[in-house]
């Protein structure tokens, strides 16, 4: 029988800005390649089904679930973690940069929007991605009418954050954090 | 997990023809229900034809007649926003609005929302006897857990739900999948693509073993109609359906000249409720007379011991989303 043998692909990533050749098991996630194999932890395994939104990240600027994207799938795909977001500063090449936080990651320290800190990579990337949906006037389940006029209200942030899970209930903080860092 | 090949498609024909030389092969979408099967140990291809990037099936098209064509490879976030979709098919943009979460409808595409499997937590654990996932093993759900299973049109054999609100919304429309296999394509109405499970519950929808769904065809609406998705669940946001109801109704004045409902969370398919839309098509829409069509409708309803209150809540979503429907300005 076909398929005991683990198969391996060949793919290509740019990783925060870092191009890289990869040769794995096409049973790889993303986001164990980017934990085990590029050493970029701040992506998280919480549930590994696609169901608390800790291991989310940016494949070509939409945010996603890594633990549900096979890597094969993805060769050539542009991903950017929490570790890349604030690339405004001067990165050391090794696609963890050291410099200014982003605008979103300020917003979390001034607001504390966090305890345990275990869901933060996944809630700010999946903030990154959801700002970028709102302003491109896309919709959510909760927003009224016709869904023109989009008003980035707690609903409406609480509805688009909901695949984010925090078991410490950081929520309260979250959301105003989300709400500045729109502004 | 167990080693697969993995082969990327890049139209229709070779996808088809890959998936005819290669028996233990799926086709991949955006992986969000497939990944986690195969994690689960539920589902183990031996090669996986990832069909996001087929030629022409990433993108939303007019028909000759008015109506769309949506790519089986279009995601469910580019469906949802599409401002064609939102102005004159609301309640399939809602319906997806209403599924899974920001980051999973990113991936998911729409051929493989049509085919997401059951959330029966007996089929998902490979530890139990199921006979969808191990046909002749038995349904442990009919006597266990059973609190969000079917409550219509079920078999001896499973109790499962389909859990895709976007195919609620399709069956309300009269949605057409358009599929493609070995011997040419066909075209296949909703409801009628997903199937009842009667003594074969592994089958879920009526797609032969090598087809592909290319697209999903809307025909033309009238401009009059009405249309809202409404889903209930044990929260807020990011949950699947206890029940949901895509209702699409033609008025004039009070009265309703066309009526079609679709039930989700209640069956083994998206429950088309053509007894209380008989009932309905050409009455005014008033309380007694919804109350009275959603009885009737409900009246074959078989629900099982601890799921009882999904018959009431089924009643009472169909009144109210039929009456805020009515309402003038709706």
């Amino acid at each position: 029988m076909r398929g005991l043998e683990p198969v391996l692909a060949e793919l290509r990533l740019r990783v925060n800005g870092v191009e890289h050749e990869l040769t794995v098991d096409t049973r790889t996630s993303l986001l164990d390649l980017l934990r085990e194999h590029l050493d970029l932890t701040g992506p998280k395994k919480g549930c590994d089904h696609g169901q608390c939104g800790a291991c989310t990240i940016l494949i070509d600027g939409r945010r996603a679930n890594a633990c549900l994207a096979l890597a094969v799938a993805h060769d050539g795909a542009e991903i950017t973690t929490v570790e890349g977001l604030a690339l405004t500063g001067a990165g050391d090449g090794d696609g963890d940069s050291d410099g200014e936080l982003h605008p979103l990651q300020q917003a979390f320290i001034e607001h504390d929007a966090f305890q345990c800190g275990y869901c933060t990579p996944g809630q700010r990337c999946s903030a990154v991605g959801m700002l970028a949906e709102f302003k491109q006037g896309w919709p959510s389940a909760v927003t009224p009418g016709n869904g023109r006029q989009i008003e980035l209200t707690p609903a409406e942030i609480r509805e688009r954050m909901s695949g984010n899970l925090c078991r410490c209930g950081a929520y309260a903080n979250i959301v105003p954090a989300i709400a500045q860092a729109s502004e | 997990m167990r080693p697969f090949r993995y082969e990327r498609a890049t139209d229709a024909d070779q996808a088809v023809a890959l998936i005819t030389a290669e028996p233990e092969a799926k086709f991949l979408g955006g992986g969000t229900n497939l990944v986690d099967l195969m994690r689960l140990g539920v589902a183990a291809p031996g090669t996986l034809i990832d069909v996001t990037g087929l030629a022409g099936q990433d993108r939303i098209e007019e028909t000759a007649g008015g109506g769309l064509r949506i790519g089986a490879g279009v995601t469910n976030s580019d469906l949802a926003a599409d401002v064609r979709v939102r102005d004159r098919y609301p309640v399939l943009s809602e319906a997806v609005l209403h599924g899974a979460s920001g980051q999973l409808r990113n991936l998911a595409t729409v051929g493989g929302n049509l085919l997401q499997r059951t959330r029966c937590a007996y089929f998902q654990d490979v530890t139990k006897p199921c006979n969808k996932r191990s046909p002749g093993s038995g349904c442990p759900a009919r006597e266990g857990d059973h609190h969000n299973l079917a409550i219509i049109g079920h078999s001896r054999n499973c109790v499962a739900t389909q859990p895709s609100d976007m195919s609620v919304a399709l069956t309300a429309l009269d949605a057409t999948v358009h599929v493609r296999g070995p011997s040419g394509e066909r075209a296949i109405p909703m409801p009628g693509f997903h199937r009842l499970p009667g003594d074969e519950p592994q089958r879920d929808t009526v797609l032969d073993p090598n087809e592909l769904i290319t697209t999903v065809e809307l025909a033309p609406r009238a401009r009059a109609t009405r249309q809202r998705y409404r889903k209930v669940r044990e929260r807020r946001s990011f949950a699947f359906a206890l029940v949901s109801i895509a209702a699409v109704v033609e008025f004039e004045g009070q009265t309703a000249t066309d009526v079609c409902i679709a039930l989700g969370g209640v069956a083994h398919v998206p429950w088309r409720a053509i007894t209380a839309e008989d009932e309905l098509r050409g009455a005014e829409i008033t309380e007694d007379a919804v109350r009275r069509a959603a009885e009737a409708e409900l009246a074959q309803a078989e629900p099982l011991r601890d799921n009882g209150y999904k018959v009431e809540l089924a009643r009472n979503l169909i009144v109210r989303t039929l009456l805020e429907l009515a309402e003038p300005g709706a």
